[in-house]
């Protein structure tokens, strides 16, 4: 199908010389560069482009714009592929493939098509009446049912081949939207040297001038387009984006942009280009021209293909220079539909203007019957004919009450209805802000009422329709934003001259009342895109709901992929006329972002594959990585969970670098613990306020465990601070609280004690630290060392000392969490892989053996040691860890005064315990229960739960840490873990299973 | 997307910072001396006003520096931003 | 591999920048990416006040900025604002541990803190035609030429960690200093940023 039997053989703002093949449906069909899908397919004569979403009623092309709620189609393929694309928005390009949706076999024959018979049996509500019971039914059969039957699209399952750009800017003033006020705006904004950001969702800016044949200044108006776009070209603060919608309005003047930068390219052309950008924009001021949405007439079968807004078919005429029919029926409760009937005429079209006002505009009319168009005045349509296509309509003198017809109704045959009921100014931005949205009697519509924010509304988004008003309206908002912005420009732009218009009162006109008396609405469609009818509307109101909102969610009206852009008006003013009230106390639903729909691709951008968290890596995760580690995720931190060797499964690789470390060398990667620098005359004192033990007393030297509590007396975190001066302190932390221990420091020496001289800086970058435990530790590190004695005397357990290691500056501190003796040795991050490097190769003949995260659990967990955040869940007290003895009396400390609250002193706390399970070989899982008395199925009361559960090589059995209900009391005891299929009997012991003493860790 | 001034670093998008409570909640000076009640008060009570709240905020993706703000929570509309320890420059409102 | 040749190891090091860089394209890129040789990274705590800064100034011949923002050089020694009392001292890596002592002894009867952080952070230069488009796809600090230019200092979000951003040029040119271990995933991120302008790495 080459040939457009329905272009015009001139005008238009497409390229005739680029003629673009694209297919519909299988079917192959060309248009012209400049055409979007819609304009294109309406060139051929296709006016039959979907199935609605719950009759599957034939659909076709109702708007030339975003308002769009019938032409959704899927576009693009494979990995491409879109759905519910507006075809009057997707600009044409090579190879485009589209089809339609909500049909099955074909769009023609849809055997979903049954339903619309069954309309009645669909009233408002039905799913809420019929799904509702018994509710087992819901997730089985009614929801996939449903699901099935709902359609609207499909999205591509393979990933999705394009990039998609996040941008972050500011402006002084935003201007969205590139018509005649937002022009105008950006003008006179832009001229004061403002930073000015024109957003325009078209290709190319102009808005509905781009499909009028209004004069500016004596030319057509594209001209003065064009001048201005060079003029705002010549502005170097000035950014004009097309293809770009702003769709969402957020607080203080945040708002959110999607520039589709190479939708309207062949898929895969864009090279490193992205498909779509998404601007986060804070704008100082905004100026919202939006514009403004045709309303359609509410007639019965007033959703037929070949039923368009008058506008729209204005725009195909005058923009795509495509003749929408052969014969026009142009009905109207308003002056705007005379220009549309009068370029319809011009362009070959036989005309009638069916006017539901008595008295139509003169100099229009006039204008109109010189073109022998017929004016049927104080009429209105009854109903329109035809199945796939308008074929015929009824109109109807309207009686007085015009709530009836008087006299014979008469019909007309045509292939086009071009329908305006007023129109509706886009306020869904301005609501977005938090405006409050006002009814306004005189022109029929919703007004944007005061600024909350920033901003300010022109045009016809502010309900200002004549051009010449649009143009100074934008003009002056534009230089009232830059000045609030703080710029001015002396002397005044001048203001374009255009052609006086004065206008007839549009009549607050809705719907067609039924042929006769009684007669059911049910075809006289609201919101196209949910197939709400009138009936539905009123149903609604006659059931007793009266807010808006509740109509909306019983109804469904708006709450399409439009959020009823096209519908929300009308059925605003259905409601309030079922339920004799002004539109005005009926009141609006809640606009809310996004404006149009935004793909997933834009919002997630960049942060896809390796980039979607960052991955931390330590100086050593190279040597790591070369000898085969398997990686656990500690935070965002790679940390080697255990280092297999060929043909070795976890366990067994766990068990040899357990066995290693207690036996030869083990050496672990501990650069991820956090380490902060603490340096003040109060350092001290301060470090007692915030440990539940003493740290003043430390000597230089010296090094204390401690634990942190939050001031409700739970466990936070706990680590090793060592005194490396009088004033000078190093704290180590958990990997996870690193960052949360600094913050917790920072907060209490900012906001409570700014009077203790104190200082932290984060040194957790600063230092690789390796960290090696076992019988021969010493003697390695003694081999590499200078400058430090590393004899049990000069530097003993929980001490540290200065010295070089293989060269290197470090500090070597005597801690432990293997209960081995132990040496971590902190060295600058940059020679980090150099000193772990070193020790592996001189470690050689001691069986120095890497042990990964893993290991370092069963090492310490043989020992009891706890770890923040696995044996505590910040309902775990010192006490409750045993560790009562750390809670200094002699001092106050964050949380210590909860430690005395009466639930904290319970006996029948849950205390930190072991368990040894009576098959050794058993291991537990970690957060089974133990619960009081083992009954056959749940509920059980639970007493406690395990922490931490291994096989410990060392020790040839199983080991578990949990917190049990009284635990300390009941060391001996059997206890009881029920699991899925078995039951697993343990003895309850103290939480230490390896050399109690601590004889090891000092040696 | 809130915007909010820090007194050192200037306008800053929310996502800087971080959200630290009601502000002007002081820690008793004697905490052992506090009846479980009040030290209850101190530790879990806090106003929520439906209106203009006195808060502190955090500039954790700048300087570090902690500060007191006073926000509308219906709005959202900041009417203040002082330091820490000093009195607010306006009252909060609002159903408690 | 000779145990000298990897002595020390930059957050990078893993990346083989030499190999790539060259490989880019030689003209014309948008942006360039260069990871910068280690330099001496001071944390200085402290002050305000007429003591700290004339300190400061008699060991590195900079007086540290007051203002928010705002950097101050002096020669290859930089002061960096990163709070109202706290500052990054810059300088060349050899003179690291002289320096910090002599900070120490200067500042010695201050309530200061002085911190060895040379290591923590990695530096990235982004320069080119677009490097400030890189940043706004990862920032969302206003680096409009009128609001941040060359000796502007901001601490923030980018991308998915935390950035210290200096422009060191108004051409422009910006050093990134980022957390030593958040360094590469910056990289990878600054590279996939820049593909669409053409991206050059120097070393």
């Amino acid at each position: 199908m080459n040939e457009q039997r329905f272009r015009l053989f001139a005008g238009g703002r497409i390229d005739r010389e680029r003629a673009v093949r694209f297919d519909f449906d299988g079917e192959r069909y060309t248009g012209f560069a400049g055409d979007t899908v819609a304009s294109a397919l309406l060139a051929h004569g296709v006016h039959l482009v979907g199935r609605s979403f719950k009759y599957h009623r034939p659909r076709g092309i109702l708007s030339a714009g975003a308002e769009e709620p019938n032409a959704l189609l899927q576009v693009g393929r494979g990995a491409y592929t879109l759905p519910n694309q507006r075809a009057t928005q997707v600009e044409l390009y090579a190879g485009l493939s589209a089809t339609s949706q909500n049909r099955w076999p074909s769009l023609r024959f849809d055997a979903g098509a049954v339903s619309s018979l069954l309309s009645p049996l669909f009233p408002a509500g039905f799913y809420y009446k019929t799904f509702m019971w018994p509710p087992s039914f819901w997730l089985r059969h009614y929801e996939p049912l449903i699901r099935r039957a709902a359609g609207l699209g499909r999205s591509p399952t393979e990933p999705d081949p394009d990039r998609y750009e996040k941008m972050h800017v500011h402006c002084d003033v935003l201007v969205v939207g590139a018509g005649a006020a937002g022009l105008a705006a950006a003008l006179s904004a832009g001229r004061t040297g403002a930073r000015v950001m024109l957003a325009d969702e078209q290709s190319e800016p102009g808005g509905w001038l781009l499909g009028s044949k209004t004069a500016i200044d004596d030319a057509p108006a594209v001209e003065w387009i064009a001048s201005a776009l060079e003029d705002l070209r010549s502005m170097p603060e000035v950014r004009v984006l097309p293809r770009t919608t702003v769709t969402g309005y957020y607080d203080h003047n945040y708002l959110v942009a999607l520039e589709r930068v190479g939708d309207h390219l062949p898929p895969g052309t864009g090279g490193a280009r992205p498909r779509q950008r998404l601007w986060k924009i804070r704008a100082r001021q905004v100026v919202l021209a939006t514009g403004a949405h045709e309303r359609p007439l509410v007639f019965r079968n007033n959703d037929r293909p070949g039923i368009m807004l008058a506008g729209a078919a204005r725009q195909y005429v005058n923009r795509y220079a495509v003749r929408p029919g052969e014969s026009a029926v142009v009905v109207t409760n308003n002056d705007s539909a005379y220009p549309a009937a009068i370029d319809l005429s011009d362009c070959g079209m036989q005309v009638h203007i069916v006017d539901v006002r008595s008295r139509p505009p003169e100099a229009m009319a006039a204008a109109a019957r010189q073109r022998s168009i017929e004016i049927f005045a104080g009429h209105a349509l009854v109903a329109a004919h035809g199945h796939a296509r308008v074929r015929e309509v009824t109109l109807a003198s309207l009686d007085a009450a015009r709530t009836g017809y008087t006299g014979t109704p008469r019909r007309l045959s045509c292939d086009l209805v071009a329908m305006s009921g007023g129109l509706n100014p886009a306020v869904h931005l301005f609501s977005q802000s938090r405006g409050r949205i006002v009814y306004s009697p005189e022109r029929g519509c919703f007004v944007p009422g005061e600024s909350v924010q920033a901003e300010r509304s022109a045009g016809a988004a502010n309900g200002t329709f004549p051009l010449a008003y649009c143009l100074s309206e934008g003009r002056e908002a534009g230089k009232a934003a830059a000045a609030a912005a703080g710029f001015r420009k002396r002397g005044g732009l001048r203001s374009p001259k255009v052609e006086g218009e004065r206008e007839q009162p549009a009549e607050a006109w809705w719907i067609s009342p039924p042929s006769r008396a009684g007669a059911p609405l049910n075809k006289h469609f609201v919101d196209f895109q949910n197939d709400v009818s009138a009936a539905d509307i009123a149903l609604a109101a006659r059931e007793g709901y009266r807010s808006v909102e509740h109509v909306k969610r019983y109804t469904t009206t708006g709450m399409g992929t439009d959020q009823g852009k096209t519908s929300n008006t009308n059925a605003i003013a259905i409601i309030s006329q079922t339920l004799g009230v002004d539109p005005s106390q009926v009141g609006v639903t809640t606009f809310r972002p996004p404006y149009t729909p935004l793909t997933f691709g834009a919002l997630a951008g960049r942060d896809i594959g390796e980039l979607a968290d960052p991955v931390r890596t330590t100086p050593m995760h190279d040597w790591h990585l070369a000898h085969g580690a398997a990686f656990e995720d500690v935070g965002q931190w790679k940390r080697p969970w255990y280092y297999p060797a060929a043909g070795e499964s976890m366990q067994d690789a766990v068990d040899r670098e357990c066995l290693a470390a207690r036996n030869a060398i083990g050496i672990l990667d501990a650069t991820t613990l956090g380490k902060i620098d603490i340096q003040g005359a109060d350092a001290a004192e301060f470090l007692d306020r915030i440990y539940t033990n003493g740290f003043r007393k430390l000597a230089p030297g010296r090094c204390r465990y401690g634990l942190m509590c939050g001031e409700d007396g739970m466990v936070f975190d706990d680590g090793v601070t060592a005194r490396l001066a009088d004033r000078h302190f190093l704290m180590s932390t958990t990997t996870g609280g690193a960052a949360r221990v600094l913050a917790w420091l920072e907060e209490w020496s900012q906001t409570e004690w700014p009077e203790l001289e104190v200082y932290f800086n984060s040194v957790t970058e600063q230092y690789a630290v390796a960290s090696i435990s076992g019988p021969f530790a010493r003697a390695l590190l003694e081999e590499l060392a200078t400058g430090i004695d590393l004899g049990p005397e000069a530097l003993p357990f929980m001490s540290w000392g200065e010295g070089r290691v293989a060269g290197i500056p470090a500090r070597i501190v005597r801690v432990s969490f293997t209960g081995e003796s132990s040496f971590e040795i902190n060295v600058p991050s940059d020679y980090g892989l150099y000193l772990w490097t070193t020790l592996m190769r001189a470690g050689a003949r001691y069986g120095i053996t890497p042990f990964g995260t893993e290991a370092m659990h069963v090492l310490r967990a043989e020992k009891g040691f706890i770890i923040a955040g696995q044996d505590t869940d910040g309902t775990v007290t010192p006490d409750d860890l045993g560790l009562g003895r750390m809670v200094s009396r002699h001092k106050d400390f964050i949380g210590k005064r909860s430690l005395a609250r009466p639930d904290c002193r319970r006996a029948d706390r849950k205390q930190l315990v072991g368990l040894l399970t009576e098959d050794p070989q058993t291991v537990l899982p970690e957060g089974a229960q133990i619960v009081d008395r083992v009954l056959p199925r749940p509920p059980m009361k639970m007493i406690g739960h395990v922490t931490s559960s291994y096989f410990s090589a060392n020790l040839g059995r199983s080991i578990a840490l949990a917190l049990l209900r009284g635990g300390r009391e009941r060391h001996g005891e059997r206890v009881v873990l029920p699991l899925p299929k078995r039951r697993v009997a343990a003895t309850v012991t103290a939480p230490v299973f390896y050399d109690e003493q601590g004889e090891r860790l000092r040696a | 997307m809130l915007l909010i001034h820090c007194p050192w670093c200037g306008p800053r998008n929310e996502d800087e910072f971080s959200y630290g409570g009601e502000a002007h909640i002081v820690r008793p000076a004697a905490p052992e001396a506090e009846s479980d009640a009040q030290w209850a008060d101190y530790l879990f009570m806090r106003t929520n006003r439906k209106g203009l709240n006195l808060e502190r905020w955090v500039h954790t993706h700048g300087c570090g520096r902690w500060f007191n703000v006073a926000r509308d929570t219906v709005t959202h509309r900041i009417e203040a931003v002082y330091g820490m320890g000093e009195a607010p420059p306006v009252q909060s409102r609002g159903g408690g | 591999m000779p145990a000298s040749e990897y002595l020390r190891q930059s957050a990078l090091a893993a990346l083989g920048l030499a190999a790539k860089a060259g490989a880019g394209p030689a003209r014309g890129a948008g942006v360039i990416l260069r990871e910068c040789a280690p330099r001496a990274q001071l944390c200085l705590r402290g002050g305000p006040g007429a003591d700290f800064e004339k300190a400061v100034e008699g060991v590195l011949g900079v007086r540290p900025p007051l203002e928010s923002g705002m950097s101050a050089r002096n020669g290859d020694r930089t002061l960096l604002w990163l709070g109202p009392d706290e500052w990054l001292a810059v300088l060349p890596d050899e003179r690291s541990e002289e320096v910090l002592s002599r900070l120490r002894d200067a500042l010695a009867p201050l309530h200061v803190a002085v911190v060895d952080v040379s290591h923590s952070r990695a530096v990235v230069e982004l320069s080119g035609a677009h490097a400030r488009s890189v940043l706004q796809k990862g920032c969302h600090l206003d680096l409009h030429p009128s609001r941040f230019r060359a000796g502007s200092v901001a601490q923030s979000k980018f991308a998915r960690c935390h950035v210290l951003l200096h422009q060191t040029d108004d051409a422009p040119a910006y050093d990134l200093y980022i957390q030593r271990s958040f360094a590469r995933y910056l990289w990878s991120w600054l590279e996939d940023a820049a593909a669409e302008f053409g991206v050059t790495v120097e070393v």
